[in-house]
């Protein structure tokens, strides 16, 4: 309890995700807390990534932790832009209304 | 160590609580709120277990420029007084029980290998590149980031260039009735069609018609 090991920061890892995965279902607001949701999973990986590198002592993880942050960005960016095409567009970004493609 | 337990408790639990908050508060400005409190206290955590130069780059990236971005978004589309409809929704609520055993489901999994990880720590032995204590993190980082690494971050570079250019591709339309200033046609004049050189009378001035 006291000594803070590799399992740990795993956990609050899981807990991160799965707190992430359940914004991504249950949301029923808007569409930007979808995105903001996937930023949270990200960060879980990043998390996990981090703490195995630290704990076993291999560098490669940070670097790969480094790459993921720019592919988050890129989404972030992307999605955000593809949400304001769409708000111009139909002028709601509400995730029940959102049913121009049907599928 | 019993100082880094403390941090490591205080740090994790403000995060998974800002986590909660950003999936169920009302108001989608504060949802980016507890996304950056997230971010901010993540970022500590890494500090903390030595990954420092992970922490500074976390709190640059994440909390000056994808919050900052998802804070313009949010404000400038005006959805933010949207009411909420976490649990009320009238046509579809079966989502709800769904997504709760799918969340759970997954948190068990992960903790099923968290807890085989800590049964068999010897499963997989890393010799590739080790932390030495001597030169610092960034140090460390930036020797393997631009030798061993190199083309994966000329790869990571061209995803922003072509984040940047789907984004602007993305939001760029052509409004009508503006003004704009045209290059060409600036350029392109002569003198004679824009001085005219009149003869006047004395006494009796100029007559423009425009």
């Amino acid at each position: 309890m006291i000594e803070i090991g590799l399992g740990h920061y795993l956990t609050l890892g899981a807990v991160i995700f799965s707190i992430g995965i359940i914004g991504i279902f249950l949301n029923r607001k808007n569409i930007i807390v979808i995105l903001m949701s996937i930023e949270l999973i990200l960060l879980a990986v990043n998390i996990n990534l981090v703490s195995f590198s630290i704990y076993l002592g291999d560098l490669s993880g940070q670097v790969f932790t480094l790459f993921i942050l720019t592919v988050a960005a890129a989404e972030a960016a992307i999605g955000l832009a593809i949400i304001v095409v769409y708000f111009r567009n139909s002028g709601t970004i509400r995730v029940e209304e959102i049913d121009k493609l049907k599928g | 160590m019993i100082a880094h337990a403390i941090f490591f408790y205080i740090f994790s639990i403000i995060a998974v609580i800002s986590a909660i908050m950003v999936t169920v508060s009302k108001n989608t400005v504060h949802s980016v709120f507890f996304l950056i409190l997230d971010f901010i206290s993540i970022s500590c955590l890494f500090i903390m277990i030595g990954a420092e130069f992970l922490g500074m780059i976390m709190l640059i990236v994440y909390v000056g420029a994808v919050a900052v971005l998802f804070l313009f978004v949010v404000m400038m589309l005006n959805v933010a007084q949207q009411k909420n409809q976490w649990f009320i929704s009238k046509e579809s609520s079966g989502h709800i029980p769904v997504g709760l055993i799918i969340s759970v489901i997954i948190f068990f999994e992960l903790i099923i290998v968290i807890g085989g990880w800590k049964y068999k720590p010897e499963l997989f032995n890393p010799t590739n590149l080790s932390i030495t204590k001597v030169e610092s993190n960034t140090h460390s980082l930036g020797l393997i980031l631009y030798t061993d690494y190199i083309h994966v971050f000329q790869i990571s570079g061209m995803i922003l260039l072509i984040a940047m250019i789907g984004a602007i591709v993305l939001t760029f339309r052509q409004r009508e009735g503006v003004k704009k200033q045209s290059y060409l046609k600036q350029i392109s004049r002569e003198r004679t069609e824009g001085v005219e050189v009149l003869e006047v009378a004395p006494n009796k001035g100029v007559k423009i018609d425009d």
